[in-house]
């Protein structure tokens, strides 16, 4: 049975970030992973990281820019951290061997970025979340003695203690099938976002919110699930993405009359207005007929020299002849706004500490809240980063002072059982494939870039529906070795119980601020809704909803234009 | 929507079976991924198929698997390009990759092979003292330069393809070598030469390759790890004097100098120079080349028996006409300050007026 002061779950840049914080505090730690790490979703943050390293630019104006694209739901005191840390975070990196960008003199070079006030971006090429992610890998093979991996293990649900405080994780070893109770005095998810609840996404397989519902089930709040982000530029049908750094380098949108229809929506930034705006815009001219036949808007990244296209853009040069046939460097792309991000997430405070004893949370999955209503660009990296380094230095604190739990092996057995289960039924249920199929369209009709209640209660019917007959999923391998089959149930019912958080934050925010546009609410209201809409697992599971305060310390809300 | 038929190769390790064909129709758009094929026929039909997969997107780097024989990323192959290369009416082949253990179906046992070899290399940053207070200041191209080994996403394709490593599983092969140019090309890395030492001198290492282009071919990414096995080489031997294995330093040294000095290629003299800084008759050998130069004489012989060399074309071999032209690029090359690399990560095209390396030497020398 494996003991970790701090075990954490998921081996993205919060997991990984988290793990080396907390072997620094000299914490033995444990990391596991569904997936390889250097697999994780955090790979496709494309861009950059935002920080205000340059001595001309200042954090303040960092977090005024942070607070401004939350729509003044984020909380300044998350942000002012997060801002103020992100510089040391970054030559932090850069020590560690990551390959930014350099300027003439040498001295690492930024990019322009959406809903910024000053170019303070940092990025290799565009593969910044790659090369982060690899460098981190990288230290953690390097720390191998203090960090034990545990690769291609699948957590299936978080254990308490009979005080009600966190004690570990039942997991199953995906190669041989084996289930384990892991015993931990801290715990910290970090298993990023919930895309494919969407569909499309520009988000992997792999994110299906686990740790989100794994944390909901276990007492924790869930905050602000309401605020979906809908990127600007993901392709048509499949949903990848084309970076945003693609606009930070100068291109351009296009409606199919050949209009440069930003100037419209936000004349003074354009097309580097924040992402619900630039998506809204999109998303209005396609509604009004302006659109190409394949509901689509063109994005032309010719307007940018050839070289500079090779130098920083080069992944997207690939995806868009790998995946849709164009060259890029010649031709316009059609694009459209698709899901990309969850803003809301497991409520934490600064350290990631969440409202279960022992329990953290840090990154996608996790709500600081320094998103709010809508997440800047290139600031996922830096929350990833800065929470992921907090919540492991924090856990490992905390860790020093206690003696190890022990937790009964009961959860453990009713974890085998169930699993068991779905091996072993019959197959009358429906596929859990189908029953994706339908959530991922329902929710990306109703739950979108525009809402109203009309739809957004078909969503709901729709999700709990489907929530029934997820418990009756017939599958088809039997086996015990990478049995994907089986744990793609498991997932779907994780999904599902994201879902109806989502869709429930939607209904109840009755206002549009940020990503939640209601079109039979089309107007953000200071007045009542300044607060963050707090989801607990009620006793018949489904969430009770709650409000708390939105934390201000020097921005009042003013009018966003951009 | 057109149908394409797949067949899989698959391999269940608790049956006690070995591993046997499945062959799935589906109807999918052409310009759909192999992947959406392969993921559309374990949901629809049998979702005990095993593949490992993530991202869709080739960024992930999950997917590797052999198409038509060929290694590929499943996600950024068109399957209907996959089906028209099987030919007609004939399914697409899809198998696990090679040089690994299969654990179940097309998901192969990276650790054994692709991440112990990874580790090998030292695979982090090893900085001389302690790190600047801000950052390390370095050229801007020294940073797009490793980019190209960063832009690894360590799927392994090239591992698979490998087949220097087919003939030695020994060989620490395309993948970890790139890795280990991502340091070595570093500035801030303070290891190079030993880097390159432990690397060099290793029997399975930087001269095991036999520069057989198969992971250029196969990379999803254009990380070419062949060229970042050569400039590894290249610092080795030109920058740091280290002396390799085979002497692939002095045989391409030999090459280089005859190609200067008359046009085309002199063969016969090409072994003795390799071994003989000068020539064998002045006496100036590397260690063991008179052991090396006996060994290969059946060579030589077989090349008089066949009239490919004879006594006289020994002694003599004509200049190329026009060979002042082939002198002059010699001239030209030697005349730039730094060792000018072939990046082919940053390729400019068209009328740009910045433009890349390649396209400058395209420019200027052709």
């Amino acid at each position: 049975m494996p003991q970790h002061d701090v075990l954490v779950i998921g081996a993205g840049l919060a997991g990984q970030r988290a793990a080396l914080a907390a072997a620094e505090g000299g914490a033995s730690v444990g990391i596991i992973s569904k997936v390889h790490p250097v697999r994780s979703h955090s790979n496709a943050a494309q861009g950059g990281i935002n920080a205000a390293l340059n001595p001309e630019d200042s954090w303040e104006s960092h977090a005024f820019d942070t607070v401004k694209g939350s729509d003044y739901l984020g909380d300044q005191d998350a942000i002012e951290i997060m801002c103020r840390e992100a510089p040391d975070e970054i030559l932090h990196l850069e020590h560690l061997g990551v390959t930014f960008h350099r300027n003439e003199q040498g001295k690492l070079g930024t990019r322009a970025f959406g809903g910024a006030s000053a170019a303070r971006t940092y990025y290799v090429a565009d593969i910044t979340g790659q090369a982060i992610l690899h460098v981190l890998y990288e230290q953690l093979m390097k720390y191998s003695d203090q960090v034990d991996r545990y690769e291609e293990w699948f957590t299936t649900a978080l254990v308490k203690d009979e005080s009600g405080r966190i004690a570990g994780a039942v997991t199953r070893n995906i190669r041989d099938g084996s289930m384990e109770l892991f015993t931990a005095k801290t715990v910290i998810l970090a298993t990023g976002g919930n895309g494919q609840i969407f569909n499309p996404s520009t988000n992997a397989l792999i994110c299906t919110g686990d740790g989100i519902a794994q944390a909901y089930r276990a007492g924790a709040t869930l905050m602000d699930m309401e605020m979906i982000q809908y990127h600007p530029t993901t392709l048509a049908g499949i949903g990848l993405l084309i970076t945003e750094g693609a606009r930070g380098e100068g291109a351009h949108l296009y409606n199919a009359q050949g209009e440069r229809f930003m100037e419209r929506y936000a004349p003074n930034k354009m097309e580097l207005a924040s992402r619900d705006v630039v998506s809204r815009a999109e998303q209005t001219e396609i509604n009004e007929g302006r659109g190409f036949p394949d509901g689509t808007v063109a994005l032309d990244i010719t307007v940018v020299p050839k070289q500079r296209i090779h130098e920083a853009l080069r992944e997207i040069v690939m995806v868009g002849r790998d995946f849709a046939g164009v060259d890029i460097t010649r031709e316009p792309i059609h694009i459209k706004p698709g899901n990309h991000y969850v803003m809301g997430g497991i409520k934490t405070n600064v350290d990631g500490e969440t409202d279960v004893p022992g329990l953290y949370a840090a990154g996608e999955c996790a709500c600081v809240s320094v998103h709010g209503g809508n997440r800047l660009g290139a600031n996922s990296l830096l929350d990833t980063l800065i929470f992921g380094r907090r919540s492991g230095a924090h856990a490992a604190r905390v860790a020093k002072g206690m003696s190890m739990p022990t937790p009964t092996r009961e959860e453990l057995g009713r974890e085998r059982e169930l699993l068991d289960g779905i091996v072993k039924r019959d197959r009358t249920g429906r596929r859990v494939s189908e029953i994706k199929a339908e959530m991922g369209a329902v929710m990306d009709k109703h739950c979108a870039v525009f809402r109203d209640e009309e739809g957004l209660k078909v969503a709901l019917e729709t999700v709990k529906r489907l929530r029934e007959e997820a418990k009756t999923v017939a599958i088809d391998d039997k086996g015990t070795v990478f049995n994907q089959d089986v744990l793609g149930a498991l997932e779907l019912q994780y999904m599902l119980d994201n879902a109806e958080c989502i869709v429930t934050g939607a209904i109840e925010r009755k206002e549009s601020r940020g990503a939640q546009f209601r079109t039979d609410f089309p107007e953000r209201n200071d007045e009542e809704w300044i607060k963050h809409i707090n989801l607990s697992a009620g006793d018949d599971g489904t969430p009770e909803i709650s409000y708390s305060e939105v934390t201000m310390t020097q921005w009042e809300p003013q009018e966003r234009k951009y | 929507m057109p149908e394409y038929k797949l067949k899989l190769r698959r391999y269940d390790p608790e049956s006690g079976q070995p591993a046997y064909w499945s062959e799935y129709d589906v109807d999918l758009d052409a310009e759909r991924s192999v992947l959406q094929g392969i993921l559309t026929a374990r949901d629809d039909q049998d979702g005990s198929i095993g593949i490992r997969c993530s991202c869709r997107a080739a960024i992930c780097g999950s997917c590797a698997v052999r198409i038509n024989g060929k290694t590929a990323l499943a996600c950024n192959t068109a399957i209907g390009e996959a089906a028209e290369k099987a030919g007609d009416g004939n399914p697409i082949v899809v198998e696990p990759m090679n040089n690994m253990p299969v654990i179940k179906d097309l998901i192969v046992d990276m650790d054994a092979v692709h991440w112990k070899k990874v580790q090998r290399v030292v695979p982090w940053l090893l900085p001389d003292g302690d790190p600047p207070e801000r950052e390390y200041v370095v050229p801007a191209e020294s940073m797009i330069d490793i980019t190209q080994s960063m832009a690894c996403i360590q799927c392994g394709a090239c591992v698979g393809a490998c087949l220097s490593m087919e003939a030695n599983p020994d060989f620490i092969g395309p993948a970890a070598l790139a890795k280990a140019y991502r340091f070595v090309g570093d500035p801030r890395d303070g290891q190079e030469r030993e880097r390159l030492k432990d690397l060099a001198e290793d029997p399975d290492g930087l001269y095991t390759c036999t520069h057989c282009f198969a992971c250029v071919e196969v990379c999803p990414k254009d990380v070419a790890p062949m060229n970042q096995i050569m400039r590894l080489r290249r610092r080795a031997t030109g920058d740091f004097g280290i002396k390799d294995r085979n002497n692939g330093y002095g045989h391409e040294k030999a090459f280089v100098n005859l190609i200067e000095k008359y046009g085309t290629l002199h063969e016969a003299q090409l072994l003795p120079r390799s071994f003989g800084d000068g020539s064998l008759l002045k006496g100036q050998t590397e260690p063991g080349a008179v052991k090396e130069l006996i060994e290969n004489l059946p060579t030589a012989i077989r090349g008089l028996k066949s009239g490919k060399v004879s006594p006289v074309k020994a002694l003599w071999h004509h200049k190329l006409p026009g060979q002042e032209n082939v002198k002059r690029i010699f001239d030209e090359v030697h005349a730039k300050e730094d060792r000018l690399e072939l990046n082919l990560y940053i390729v400019g095209e068209g009328n740009d007026e910045e433009i890349g390396a390649m396209a400058e030497i395209a420019k200027e020398d052709v």
